[in-house]
C-alpha cells in the first residue's frame, strides 16, 4: 500500500503540472470573483469564505478523473484488483495520494488568496483548519465518482455532475466554519459536524468505490 | 494437491455465457494452453479464473493469492524506469528481487530508462517480467507473446519452462506454437454455450431472451 | 406463491397489463376529482384563491420524496437478489420523480410570490428539493451513459445508495444553513396545526390520484423498458449466433 502511494506520488511529481494546476485553477477562480462582484472590501469580504471554499471544491473536481483513469488505460487497474492488497485500500490510498497532490497544495494556497478577498486575518487559521478537514472527505467522494465512471468515454461531465451533489454537506459545514471565524462567533458545532462528515465518508466510501470498480473490471 | 482446479465452470460476455461446462485442473509444473475461434471467450475465462469477474456458474478453487495475470494492456507507467516499474510490483505482491526478471527477459541493458522509451515488443517482454516478481505460482496469459519477435518467444518460453520447473503452473491463450511441447491444449470449441433459457441468468441480455 | 415471482418478466408483464387499465383509470378519476373538488373549496382568508395550489403542490412534493425511496427499495432488491425487473424499475421511475419535483419546485414558486413576494428563497425545503433533482437529474445522466445494461444496474444502485445516505444529510445540513420561510408540515398531526378539513379531504384525494399515476406511469415505464430489453436481448443472441 505504501508502495502504491509512493508510486502515485512520484508519477504526479514526474508527470509535472499535477500539483500547480490546480492551483492556478483556483488562483484564476480568486481573481475572477472581483472583476464580477466589484472590488470594494464590504462586496468582497463577506463573500470570502464562500469563494475560497466553492474555489477549493472546483478545484479539486478537476483531476478526479485522472484517480483511476490513467490506471484503467494501461491495466494496472487489472493487477492491482489481483493483488495481495485489498481493492478498498487501494481505493483509500489512491484517494490519499489525490489529496496529497491537489489537496494540500490548494490548502498551502487558500490563505494567500484569502488576502485578495480581503478574508480578515483572524479567520485564517479558521479556513486552514476547515480545509485541512474537509478536503479528504472531497477526494475520498471524488474518488467514489471516479470509480464509477472510470469505463466511460466521456466521463468527466457525468463525474462533475455525480460529485458536486455530494459535496453539498461538506460545503455547508465548512463555509460556516470560515465565516463565524470572520466573525469571531463559536466555530465548535460546524468543526464537529464537518469532521463527523469527513469521518463518516472515509470509512464508508472506499467499500462503495471497490464495489463500483469491480462492477467496471467485469 | 492441483494449484487450480475449475469444475462445470460458465463465463459470460456481455450478459451472454460464451462457455460452459469447463472442466479442468492443473498441478504445479503443467501448462494448460486454450484454443478456440475469436470470440468464443478465452479472454473472459481467463479474467474469471484471476477473480476479476465472478463466474457465472460452476467454480474456481485455488488458495488465495495464487494468481499473476497478464493481459493485453501490461500495466506500465511512462513516466518510471523500467526498475521502479517492476520494483512497484514486486512490492505490492510482496515478490522477489527484480535483478534476476531483468536478465531473463534481456531488459538488464535497459533498466534505467523509462518506460515510455521502450518499443512494443520491449513493453511487452517487461510486462512479462513483472510475472516473475509477483513470486506467485499460477500464471494466467492472455496471448502473452503479441508483439514478441521470434527470439523473444524462444525466451518467454524458456521462461515458463523454468517457472514450471520451480514447481509453478501456467494458464494461457495464445494462437502461436510457444514450443512447449509438454504443455496440455484445451479447444473450448466443443464448450460453446448452448442458446436456452437458464436457470441463473448471466446478465440482462439473458434474462429477457 | 411468493412475491418474488413478479421478478419473472413474463411474469410481471402479465399481471402489470391486468392491473394497468385499472389503476389508469383509479389514477384519473382521483387526480381530476381531487383538483376539481380542490378548485371549489372556498378562499382562504388570508392567503386568498392562491391556496389551492396546495392541491398540486403537496402531492407533487410527497411523491418526489416517495418515488426516492420507492427507487432506493428497488435498487437494493436488485443488489442483494438480482432481480433484472427490479431495476427497470427503478430506472423507470427516476424521470417521473424528477418530474414530479419539478412540479413541486414550480407551483412552489407560484405561490411563493404572492405570499412571500419572492419566486424563489434559499429556505431549507426549497433548497432540499432542488438537491433532490441533481440527484435525480445525476442518477438518470448515469443509466443514459452506460451501454452495458447489467453494469449500469449496478453503478446506478450504488450510487442511488450513496445518493439517498447524502440527500438525508444535505437535508440536516441545509436546516442547519438556513432556517427558513416555508411552513411547517402540511399535515401534522399536532392539533391546531392542522388544515381545516375543506382542504384536508380533496387534498387526500389528489394524493391518492398521484400515487396512482406514478403506479400507472411506473407499469407503462417498466413495460416499456422489459420489452427494450428483450429486442436487445434477441438482437444480441442473433450477433452471436
Amino acid at each position: 500500500m505504501i508502495a502504491l502511494l509512493k508510486r502515485d506520488l512520484a508519477l504526479a511529481v514526474r508527470a509535472g503540472g499535477g500539483f500547480g494546476l490546480g492551483v492556478a485553477f483556483f488562483l484564476i477562480l480568486c481573481a475572477l470573483v472581483p472583476f464580477g462582484v466589484g472590488p470594494e472590501t464590504s462586496a468582497l469580504r463577506p463573500i470570502a469564505p464562500g469563494i475560497l471554499w466553492v474555489g477549493a471544491l472546483l478545484s479539486c473536481l478537476l483531476s478526479l478523473d485522472r484517480i483511476f483513469a490513467l490506471d484503467h488505460e494501461d491495466g494496472s487497474l487489472d493487477l492491482l484488483a489481483t493483488a495481495p492488497i485489498p481493492l478498498e485500500g487501494a481505493v483509500a490510498v489512491k484517494a490519499l495520494a489525490h489529496w496529497v497532490t491537489t489537496g494540500l497544495p490548494l490548502i498551502a494556497a487558500a490563505p494567500l488568496f484569502g488576502i485578495l478577498l480581503h478574508l480578515p486575518g483572524q479567520a485564517v487559521p479558521w479556513l486552514i483548519a476547515s480545509l485541512l478537514i474537509g478536503t479528504p472527505a472531497l477526494s475520498m467522494l471524488g474518488a467514489f465518482g471516479a470509480a464509477i465512471t472510470v469505463g466511460l468515454r466521456r466521463g468527466g461531465l457525468l463525474l462533475s455532475l455525480l460529485v458536486l451533489p455530494l459535496y453539498i454537506p461538506t460545503l455547508i459545514f465548512g463555509t460556516e466554519i470560515v465565516r463565524r471565524g470572520m466573525e469571531q462567533g463559536s466555530t465548535a458545532t460546524p468543526l464537529l459536524f464537518l469532521a463527523g462528515i469527513t469521518a463518516g465518508v472515509l470509512a464508508l466510501v472506499p467499500f462503495a468505490a471497490a464495489a463500483a470498480l469491480r462492477v467496471n473490471l467485469r | 494437491m492441483s494449484l487450480l482446479a475449475v469444475h462445470d465452470l460458465a463465463v459470460s460476455r456481455g450478459g451472454l455465457r460464451t462457455v460452459e461446462g469447463v472442466s479442468f485442473t492443473l498441478r504445479g509444473g503443467e501448462a494448460l494452453i486454450l484454443r478456440g475461434p475469436n470470440g468464443i471467450g478465452k479472454t473472459t475465462l481467463l479474467r474469471t479464473v484471476a477473480g476479476l469477474q465472478p463466474p457465472t456458474e460452476g467454480g474456481v478453487e485455488m488458495a488465495e493469492d495464487a494468481v499473476a495475470y497478464a493481459a493485453h494492456a501490461d500495466g506500465l507507467k511512462a513516466a518510471l524506469t523500467v526498475t521502479e516499474n517492476l520494483r512497484f510490483w514486486s512490492a505490492v505482491f510482496g515478490g522477489g528481487p527484480v535483478g534476476p526478471a531483468l536478465a531473463a527477459m534481456d531488459l538488464a541493458a535497459l533498466a534505467d530508462r523509462p518506460a515510455a522509451a521502450l518499443s512494443a515488443g520491449q513493453k511487452r517482454r517487461l510486462g512479462l517480467a513483472r510475472l516473475m516478481v509477483t513470486g506467485r505460482p499460477l500464471w494466467v496469459l492472455d496471448e502473452p507473446t503479441v508483439s514478441l519477435d521470434a527470439d523473444s518467444v524462444a525466451r518467454f518460453a524458456s521462461v515458463v519452462r523454468a517457472h514450471l520447473a520451480g514447481g509453478g503452473a501456467a494458464l494461457m491463450a495464445t494462437h502461436i506454437d510457444l514450443g512447449l511441447d509438454e504443455a496440455r491444449v484445451l479447444d473450448l470449441t466443443p464448450y460453446r454455450a448452448r442458446p436456452g433459457r437458464a436457470v441463473r441468468p448471466a446478465g440482462f441480455n439473458e434474462a429477457f431472451a | 406463491m411468493s412475491i418474488w415471482e413478479y421478478a419473472n418478466p413474463v411474469k410481471f408483464m402479465r399481471t402489470s397489463g391486468a392491473i394497468l387499465p385499472w389503476a389508469a383509470g383509479a389514477a384519473a378519476i382521483c387526480t381530476t376529482g381531487g383538483l376539481l373538488w380542490g378548485f371549489l373549496t372556498p378562499e382562504d382568508y388570508k392567503q386568498g384563491s392562491t391556496v389551492k395550489i396546495v392541491f398540486l403542490h403537496v402531492p407533487a412534493a410527497m411523491m418526489a420524496i416517495n418515488i426516492w425511496v420507492m427507487m432506493l427499495a428497488a435498487s437494493l432488491i436488485w443488489l442483494i437478489r438480482r432481480h433484472h425487473v427490479s431495476a427497470l424499475a427503478a430506472k423507470a421511475a427516476a424521470p417521473v420523480g424528477a418530474v414530479m419535483t419539478l412540479i413541486a419546485l414550480a407551483t412552489g414558486a407560484v405561490w411563493g410570490q404572492p405570499m412571500w413576494g419572492t419566486w424563489w428563497e434559499w429556505d431549507p425545503r426549497l433548497t432540499s428539493f432542488l438537491i433532490l433533482l441533481l440527484f435525480y437529474i445525476g442518477y438518470m445522466a448515469l443509466w443514459s451513459a452506460i451501454d452495458d445494461p447489467d453494469s449500469a444496474a449496478d453503478l446506478t444502485g450504488v450510487l442511488c445508495l450513496v445518493g439517498s445516505v447524502f440527500a438525508i444529510l444535505s437535508r440536516y445540513a441545509v436546516l442547519f444553513w438556513n432556517q427558513g420561510l416555508h411552513q411547517g408540515a402540511s399535515l401534522s398531526v399536532a392539533p391546531g396545526e392542522r388544515m381545516s378539513a375543506v382542504y384536508r379531504y380533496p387534498l387526500y384525494l389528489t394524493m391518492l390520484g398521484f400515487f396512482l399515476l406514478f403506479l400507472t406511469l411506473l407499469l407503462i415505464r417498466t413495460r416499456t423498458e422489459i420489452r427494450r430489453r428483450r429486442l436487445a436481448a434477441l438482437q444480441a443472441r442473433e450477433m452471436r449466433a
